[in-house]
């Protein structure tokens, strides 16, 4: 929420590339929650040596809703590893680990200087689940995307080649679901999922239907977003994720994608060669030359550390997968007609090849990828390493002496699968601002987050400027949210409460005369219980879609 | 002022049986050796969703030691012994719940009963319980992978469900009769069933071995390998035999029938059954 502190942050080197301004030594002046050109009275913060960024925005994360909460549920021994928070005056309490509890998922982002994230993947049906876990999410605020891909009743519509009214039912879910984005899984393939199956070829037949494939359901989605006018692109998880030579379908899905805008989710995981687990390889160099030539194109890393996580994904046909390779426990849930969900604890080992291909494969797309403002830093969390831990991939970034340490740990077998040794590029302060908050917010379509210029949101991260850029991002001395200290000295000093952003898309309301009748006639809930209410969301900013 | 560790002892005596669990991770000679007694006295135990001191339920003689013996009825004290690396606790009374959980050396010693969770997960060290036991001795705690990885659990009465579930190493020792699910889901180890156990022993144990000498009920996916005098026991006789669980030899009085399983997993695990010569 908007603060009325006023406040003058002096003598920080100020990096914001949203305006262009690469480590300037300057004062910040913060009145009413906005960033604003000078102040009168009001507190001064000392932030002399010290490196002001913009707050942090997290693409692609997910944090909330009911697939996150079976999560919590299956794994008591990450809760037992993990030291829990304890209630005082000022915190809630919780447990953090791979999966933090609501109010902790809030205090552990503002904690590393975060101030908005983006929980990516919510079905129409648990919108309002969502929501309420979000609402208790505190400090940061809050988008959604929401899951369309392998909605039944979307992809009826485009096996009938009924685009324009697939477009409305999608306005109408987006608003329904009070989503702020469109989110695409796996297209077509959770819906095979639910006959047992997987999607085999990107241009062959979804199963199940006649003539919908992938293809099709990825450059609709993409059109309809950008017909529909809104503010962040499809967000699209590919096809065929983790498996041994999936580059080939994601380069295809590259190349659907010609002519309208659309933003790659956890690139790490569709950036793979080789053609079974014995000859797997990685294949970033092709992914990112690929990528570099397509401007209509954001993404984010989904990059892996080493260490226990637990992976959630709508992608229900390959959790199952891993759930076989791995032998650990499997969760699986099915969303009515929407989607699916599956989750499989993970551990990624240093001596295993697969995992340490895919913990180079995230890095080597950070470097090779060479304009920054398109792609950002993320570890689709829980999925590659915990959100908490993207300090160490900043330090990865930044630091080759300590990147070649690390490489140096891996089985030497990983060596010649992999191109991270020959990469000599560093990230300086400035690029590390631009995929952590400055890019992220552009590709969202948040002009206010993310920058630090006159009349945007006052969030501001404040860090000691340590040459250990994995400490220095782990305990920023100051975090501003909307013009409130939060974070002072490194400690949580106050709790605010964040916004629920979202977008009201076009669309014909006559729609619903469509929907209810399908929806009466499939579903196990009423349709009038279904779209979740605007009074749902606290604290909701609603964009209009123009 | 220099503290060393004195060779005396530490004893607690409890004043009062709490009304509701009390936690008390604190009581392993690792955390209390290098203390004074009103150190240890001022130690935190938790109460419900309240702090109290160490010297609100005991009276405290002596300072810290790696000797600590405790007096009194405290089978409502819970996690005694946690963690502890080094040093002996000796329990005259019952004991609560988790006792020795996590431990990975020294000895714990119960002159009375003890409660669940004996040992959920220990690394090494010893336990000793003259008496009864509950449920899920060694045992993983929920969603763990593996349940105690090393040491001993010698149990001189009955034990309760699911004893050794997902252990990997280590021997579990039971002089009286055990209930269901002893081994559940085993993946190494040992647990010996003086007197058997009741039902599903071995469900989906994996490997590992379990020795019974009482007959058991097998679940249909155990497969008869072979009757045999297994060497390797003579090794383990020689081990328990000081703490009053000798094995018989195969030869004159009887043999070890040995079944694997469980197919229904599949596993390689084995039980070896004891079974007299008929006279």
């Amino acid at each position: 929420m908007r603060g009325n502190s006023i406040l003058r942050i002096v003598g920080g080197r100020v990096y914001d590339p949203a305006n262009g301004v690469d480590g300037v030594v300057r004062d910040l002046c913060i009145c009413d929650g906005k960033i604003v050109a000078d102040v009168e009275a009001g507190r001064t913060i000392d932030a002399t040596g010290m490196v002001v960024f913009p707050g942090g925005v997290d693409v692609h994360t997910h944090v909330a809703g009911a697939a996150l909460n079976f999560a919590r549920a299956m794994i008591p021994e990450d809760h037992r590893r993990n030291l829990a928070f304890v209630r005082d005056r000022i915190r809630h309490g919780g447990i953090g680990g791979s999966t933090p509890t609501t109010y902790i998922t809030g205090y552990l982002y503002a904690g590393q200087g975060y101030t908005t994230v983006n929980e990516a993947a919510v079905p129409i049906l648990t919108a309002r689940h969502t929501h309420e876990e979000l609402r208790d999410t505190p400090i940061i605020d809050k988008s959604t995307c929401v899951l369309m891909a392998n909605n039944e009743i979307v992809l009826d519509l485009l096996e009938a080649g009924e685009y324009e009214r697939a477009k409305e039912v999608v306005g109408w879910s987006i608003w329904a679901a009070k989503a702020y984005g469109v989110k695409a899984v796996n297209p077509g393939g959770v819906t095979a999922w639910k006959w047992g199956k997987d999607v085999k070829g990107f241009r062959e037949p979804v199963p199940g239907y006649s003539k919908v494939t992938p293809a099709d359901i990825v450059s609709s989605l993409a059109k309809i977003v950008d017909e529909l006018r809104l503010p962040h692109a499809v967000h699209l998880h590919c096809n065929n994720l983790g498996a041994p030579g999936n580059v080939a379908t994601t380069l295809e899905t590259m190349k659907a994608l010609e002519g309208s805008r659309a933003h790659l989710a956890h690139l790490q995981y569709h950036a793979y060669g080789g053609d079974d687990w014995t000859n797997f390889r990685s294949e970033s160099v092709r992914i990112a030359e690929e990528f570099n030539r397509n401007p209509n194109l954001t993404t984010d890393a989904g990059a892996v550390l080493f260490g226990n996580t637990v992976t959630i994904t709508a992608d229900g046909p390959w959790q199952h997968l891993l759930h076989k390779l791995t032998g650990r426990k499997w969760g699986n849930i099915d969303v009515e007609n929407e989607t699916g969900c599956g989750v499989v604890p993970y551990v990624y080992k240093e001596k295993n090849l697969v995992n340490a291909v895919q913990w180079a494969v995230g890095l080597e797309l950070l470097l090779l990828i060479d304009d920054p403002w398109r792609i950002y830093l993320t570890t689709d969390h829980p999925n590659g390493a915990a959100f908490w831990r993207y300090p160490e991939i900043i330090r990865l970034l930044m630091d080759l002496d300590f990147r070649r340490e690390q490489i140096r740990k891996l089985a030497p077998a990983a060596l010649n699968r992999i191109f991270l040794p020959e990469l000599n590029r560093c990230y300086t302060l400035y690029e590390i601002a631009i995929i952590t908050s400055a890019g992220p917010a552009r590709a969202l379509g948040l002009a206010n987050k993310g920058n630090l210029g006159v009349g945007a949101d006052a969030d501001v991260a404040v860090f000691n400027n340590d040459k250990d850029a994995a400490k220095m991002f782990s305990y920023p001395r100051y975090v501003i949210k909307g013009g409130e200290i939060v974070i002072e000295e490194g400690e949580i000093r106050n709790t605010v409460e964040g916004k629920g952003l979202l977008v009201r898309p076009h669309y014909d309301p006559s729609v619903e005369d469509f929907i209810r009748p399908l929806f009466e006639k499939h579903y196990t809930m009423s349709f009038d219980n279904y779209p979740v209410e605007l009074e749902r969301v606290e604290h909701a900013e609603v964009r209009p879609c123009n | 002022m220099q503290l060393t560790a004195t060779t005396a002892k530490t004893v607690l005596t409890l004043k009062q049986r709490p009304h509701i669990p009390l936690e008390a991770e604190v009581l392993t000679p690792d955390r209390l050796a290098f203390k004074t007694r009103d150190e240890i006295a001022a130690l935190p135990l938790v109460l419900g969703k309240r702090q109290v001191r160490v010297d609100d339920y005991f009276d405290v003689e002596g300072d810290g030691s790696h000797e600590l013996e405790i007096h009194g009825d405290v089978g409502r004290v819970k996690w005694i012994g946690r963690g502890m690396t080094r040093g002996r606790i000796v329990i005259r009374g019952n004991a609560g719940m988790h006792l020795g959980a996590f431990m990975s050396g020294g000895a714990i010693e119960v002159d009375g009963n003890a409660s669940d969770w004996v040992g959920g997960e220990m690394r090494g060290g010893l336990i000793r319980v003259t008496g009864n036991a509950g449920g899920q001795i060694g045992a993983a705690y929920r969603g763990s992978m593996s349940g105690m990885r090393d040491g001993t659990i010698l149990i001189g009465g009955t034990a309760g469900l699911e004893v050794g579930m997902r252990m990997k190493r280590g021997i579990i020792a039971i002089r009286g009769k055990v209930k269901d699910f002893a081994g559940l889901q085993m993946k190494g180890g040992t647990i010996v069933l003086m007197s058997g156990a009741e039902i599903r022993t071995g469900a989906w144990m994996v490997r590992g071995t379990i020795i019974s000498l009482a007959p058991l009920r097998l679940l249909p996916t155990f497969a008869f390998t072979s009757a045999y005098d297994p060497t390797f026991l003579n090794l383990y006789s020689k081990c328990l035999a000081p703490y009053g669980f000798a094995l018989p030899r195969a030869g004159k009085e009887g043999i070890y029938r040995r079944y694997m399983g469980d197919s229904a997993v599949p596993g390689k695990g084995e039980l070896l059954v004891w079974q007299p010569n008929s006279p």
